[in-house]
Formats: structure tokens, C-alpha cells, sequence
């Protein structure tokens, strides 16, 4: 991968990447001792955006915190609104209708995808290629189109509810969804083409920071970073929530641990994303998308409570600490960024500047999400 | 098979204590009181601090599987023992019970297994003098969730390599997630 730098001058200085720098993808500043042009020792940086998320979460009653959701990761913003209201409804035993869950699971897998297309295309951006953004980001605005017409929003979504949704889906939305599937299965087709198989992108990625699968697992790695390592672990898989025991999907695993592998994983899960779209569409069962008797005033028995899921960046996880009041008395949210960029510190040591930066790119960040 | 695997290796660390019942779901007998007192420690919020010990929960309702409550000193041992059934820690969650006066760190531990198993490990320090071990000795990835909780709640980890601000700004002197704190 890397000469060795013991053949270097032994002569360092200190290279400072960010705050504001295009290849961190927000606020985010790695500082870089730096051996000529192999990365000695880095410490990132974080905070720059950070606004308490979690002290909002005591402050506010438990409906008020729901548009604090998708203030974190603003790509794949629904995930993590799933999560929330799950560990609520866990906690004070409302039951979902069955119709809501699967639109739910539609949403989220819709904008898996959005955001699984924006990660791919600002990656491939990274390494100098721009017009696979250009192309991701017309079908990203598709799917837009059609999460604004539901929810309201664009990207900071406030659709979910405890019980239930906050607005159900008309035949629009589904002949629209419908017509996705083909076109997004073509579009994939064109990616594959145009930077899968491209030889200057794959010998510029492959064997491009090896993470192993202890070392995912030390930093509590998950998502895509951990399944390119060869660790088969989806928590939708593992750790069934929701309805996603009904659909049949796959959970791809790549085993090389490189970047490309993080990038194929990404480009796999898609695939899969679309197949339970197609499955939900197809068992979409009527019904109300509220309960009867959802609770006006939320109170959760006291108690702790835990929910994980699974979104575009790995594992949320969501510690719900109630003392029997209408606000939390301890919302801790476990943003799977956060985790994952924690061992770039000690994985990119060795390894030149622009294979750092790509490797950056490859773990998918979204700053707010970190920092929260 | 890694539930009874970490169950039966937590209950260990306990020797003295007697078989805890299957499921405890019920809220510890609260000790006959006056109506006031028994409102006010109603009001004064919480699941009244519990001994150590090793309690099973009902994952339908608490997303989590076996509940560990160890002393300070056990902590390290309790998370060798995680660390050896190939378990990854999701997070550290600090919280502050400021009506029994303590602060509370509770790891999350999960595995990368089909046989879904959250284990969770909570202890107390006083509010006063919140000292703990570090584990990032063990975990790696818990060097920053350490940062985080000594940041937020003022918990020192002893041993931790770095224990500098991480989210809040470097000279941050204030412990934000503390409930007396006044912006």
C-alpha cells in the first residue's frame, strides 16, 4: 500500500485539515502530524457543530423532541426518527397499526437509498470525479420529490408519530414508488458502468486502508464499515425490529476491508433497499395509520429503555431513561458516525495524505450526526 | 447460548448474592412511609438505587437482555468478561440521579451474533467524587464515549490516555448534562 516510512527523513510537521475543508464534508478538523507525505499520527477534532441534542431531549417533552431527529443526520433523516419513536412506543406500550409500520419501513428504506446515493456520489466527488454525483443526485431528487409530497419535508423530516404517521400515503405516492424501482435498477446499471468498473477508481481504492474485523469491533464500528470487514451484522437482521421480518432481503458482506469494499457494500445495499420497497408495496395493508387511543400526553413508566436500528451510517442506538414524567429524564442517542470515525485516528497512521482523505470519504460522515 | 454464556459468567462476579429470580420487573418495596414522604419520593424521580447484582429483563419491553450492576472496582472485570464473549460497546450514557446524590455510567454492549444478547453495565459514584476506571485499555472505542461522559457529567476515568473536552469547546469548565446546570 505504503513505502515504509522508516526510509523518510525522520523530519515531521503538522498539516491541519479543516475545520472548513471540502473533503470533511462539514465542520469537522482532523489535525495531521505528517512524515512527508505519510500520515505520522492523527487527532480528530469534533464539536463545531455540536448543539446538545440530548440536553433538548430533557428539556422538551417527548412529542416536542420529535423534529430533533432529523437535525442529525440530515441524509438519511427518517432512520433515526424511526428509532426514536420505536424506544417511546417500547416504553409506553402503544401499538402501531400494521399499515403504519410498513410505510414506515417504505420511507425509510426510500431514504436509505437518498442517502445511500448522496454518500456514493460526494465519495467518488472526493476522489476527483464529478459527474456520478450529478447523475446520483437527479434520482436522489426523485425520491425527494416524493418523501416532500408525504411528509412535508424535504430532509428535515417530522412524519412519524407515536402510534403511527402523521399523514398517510395516497395512490400517487405509490404509482410514483412503483415507477422508482425499474428506473433506480437501470441508474444502478450506469453507476456499476461508469465507477465500479472504472480501473482508475478501483486501483485507486483497492487495498486502500485495510480496517480488520477486531478493530471494527474494538471501536464499535458497524454499517457499512463493519460489513465491508466481513461482519455480517445488519440490525435489521440480527436484531428484527419493525416489520422488517417479513421482507426478504439480503445483507451484503464484503470481506477485502478496503475502501472499495465499503463503497460496493454501499452500491449492494441499495439493490436490497429496493427489494423491500417492492415487497412492502406489494403486502401494503389497509387500515388506519393511527391508533384508536393514542395517547394525547406521553408518559413512559419509569425505567431505562434501549432501541436500536439500522440506518444509512450503522447502528442508532436510543437509551431512553424515564422517571414517569412527560420529558426524558436521560435521552441518550447513540449516533453510529460517531463510532466509526473514532478509529480513523489509528487506521489511517501509515498511509499517504490522499489515501487518508479517501478513506475519510469512504466511511460516509455526516458531521451534525457526530456531533450532535 | 451467549446469554446463559454471559449470564452465568456476570452472576460469578457476585458470589455472595443469592439466585436472582428469572425476571424482576416489579419496582423494589418501598419501605413504609407517610403519604408525604411517599409522594415526594415519587415526584423525586427514579427507580430507587438497586444493590449489585445481575438482573434479567424482559427485552420486549427494555430492548436489552441482562442488566448488570457492579461497584466501581468491578467494572473492569465485568467488561473482561464482554470483551472475551467477542461483544462490542455501542455507548456510554452518563446520568445523574441528583436526588440519591450519585452519578450513574451505564455501558451498552452488544454482539455482532444472530442470537440477539444487549448486555447492559451500570455503576454508581458519588456525585461528589465520580471516579471510574477507565476501559479504553479494553475497548479503544471507548476512549471518546469516556471523553464525552467526563465532559457532560464531570466523571473522571481514571487511566484514560486523553481526557480532554471533545464535543464542547477545549476550555469548557462546566458539566452540561449535569441537572443543577444553569446555562
Amino acid at each position: 500500500m505504503s513505502e515504509p516510512i522508516h526510509l523518510l527523513p525522520d523530519e515531521t510537521f503538522v498539516l491541519n485539515v479543516g475545520p472548513q475543508h471540502p473533503a470533511t464534508h462539514g465542520v469537522l478538523r482532523i489535525k495531521m502530524r505528517m512524515h512527508g507525505e505519510y500520515v505520522a499520527e492523527a487527532e480528530t477534532v469534533l464539536g463545531y457543530i455540536h448543539r446538545m441534542h440530548e440536553k433538548m431531549g430533557e428539556l422538551k417533552t417527548y412529542p416536542q423532541f420529535l423534529m430533533n431527529l432529523s437535525r442529525m443526520d440530515y441524509l438519511g433523516a427518517l432512520a433515526y426518527c424511526h428509532g426514536h419513536v420505536l424506544v417511546v412506543e417500547k416504553a409506553s406500550g402503544i401499538q402501531v397499526p400494521e399499515r403504519a409500520e410498513y410505510i414506515r419501513v417504505i420511507t425509510v428504506e426510500l431514504n436509505r437509498i437518498a442517502s445511500h446515493l448522496f454518500g456514493v456520489g460526494s465519495f467518488v466527488m472526493d476522489l476527483g470525479g464529478f459527474s456520478p454525483l450529478m447523475y446520483m443526485l437527479q434520482d436522489r431528487e426523485y425520491i425527494l420529490d416524493m418523501l416532500e409530497a408525504v411528509t412535508g419535508a424535504r430532509l428535515t423530516y417530522c412524519y412519524y408519530r407515536f402510534g403511527g404517521l402523521y399523514n398517510d400515503i395516497d395512490d400517487t405516492f405509490i404509482a410514483r414508488a412503483r415507477a422508482f424501482i425499474p428506473r433506480c435498477r437501470e441508474s444502478l446499471k450506469k453507476y456499476h458502468r461508469l465507477i465500479t468498473e472504472n480501473i482508475i477508481f478501483r486501483k485507486r481504492l483497492e487495498g486502500n486502508v485495510y480496517l480488520s474485523s477486531e478493530m471494527c469491533r474494538k471501536y464499535g464500528a458497524t454499517g457499512g464499515v463493519a460489513r465491508a470487514s466481513g461482519i455480517n451484522f445488519d440490525v435489521r437482521k440480527n436484531e428484527p425490529y419493525s416489520v422488517y421480518p417479513e421482507f426478504n432481503f439480503e445483507v451484503p458482506v464484503f470481506t477485502e476491508g478496503d475502501s472499495m469494499a465499503r463503497y460496493k457494500v454501499k452500491m449492494a445495499e441499495i439493490e436490497q433497499s429496493l427489494r423491500i420497497i417492492e415487497q412492502g408495496l406489494d403486502k401494503l395493508p389497509d387500515g388506519p395509520i393511527m391508533p384508536e387511543k393514542a395517547p394525547k400526553i406521553i408518559k413512559p413508566p419509569a425505567g431505562d429503555y434501549y432501541q436500536a436500528v439500522e440506518t444509512s451510517k450503522g447502528s442508532f442506538g436510543i437509551r431512553l431513561v424515564s422517571d414517569g414524567s412527560k420529558n426524558p429524564y436521560r435521552l441518550k442517542l447513540r449516533s453510529p458516525s460517531y463510532s466509526n470515525v473514532s478509529l480513523f485516528d489509528e487506521a489511517c497512521v501509515g498511509s499517504m495524505i490522499m489515501d487518508a482523505m479517501a478513506f475519510f470519504g469512504s466511511l460516509d460522515l455526516v458531521v451534525p450526526e457526530i456531533d450532535r | 447460548m451467549i446469554r446463559t454464556n454471559v449470564l452465568s459468567a456476570m452472576r460469578a462476579l457476585f458470589p455472595e448474592a443469592p439466585e436472582a429470580p428469572p425476571v424482576v420487573e416489579a419496582p423494589p418495596p418501598v419501605p413504609e412511609q407517610d403519604a408525604a414522604a411517599a409522594k415526594k419520593a415519587e415526584k423525586s424521580a427514579k427507580p430507587a438505587p438497586r444493590v449489585n447484582g445481575v438482573v434479567e429483563r424482559d427485552y420486549a419491553v427494555h430492548g436489552y437482555h441482562i442488566d448488570t450492576q457492579v461497584a466501581p472496582e468491578q467494572l473492569l472485570e465485568a467488561v473482561n468478561i464482554l470483551d472475551q464473549q467477542q461483544f462490542f460497546l455501542e455507548t456510554i450514557t452518563g446520568v445523574d440521579w441528583i436526588a440519591d446524590q450519585q452519578l450513574e455510567a451505564i455501558y451498552d454492549f452488544s454482539h455482532f451474533g444472530f442470537e440477539p444478547c444487549r448486555v447492559v453495565i451500570r455503576t454508581r459514584v458519588p456525585r461528589d467524587n465520580p471516579q471510574l476506571p477507565t476501559i479504553s485499555g479494553i475497548y479503544a472505542g471507548a476512549n471518546w464515549h469516556e471523553r464525552e461522559t467526563h465532559e457532560f457529567f464531570g466523571i473522571v476515568f481514571e487511566g484514560h490516555p486523553y481526557l480532554v473536552p471533545l464535543l464542547l469547546p477545549e476550555d469548557a469548565d462546566f458539566h452540561p448534562l449535569l441537572k443543577d446546570f444553569k446555562a
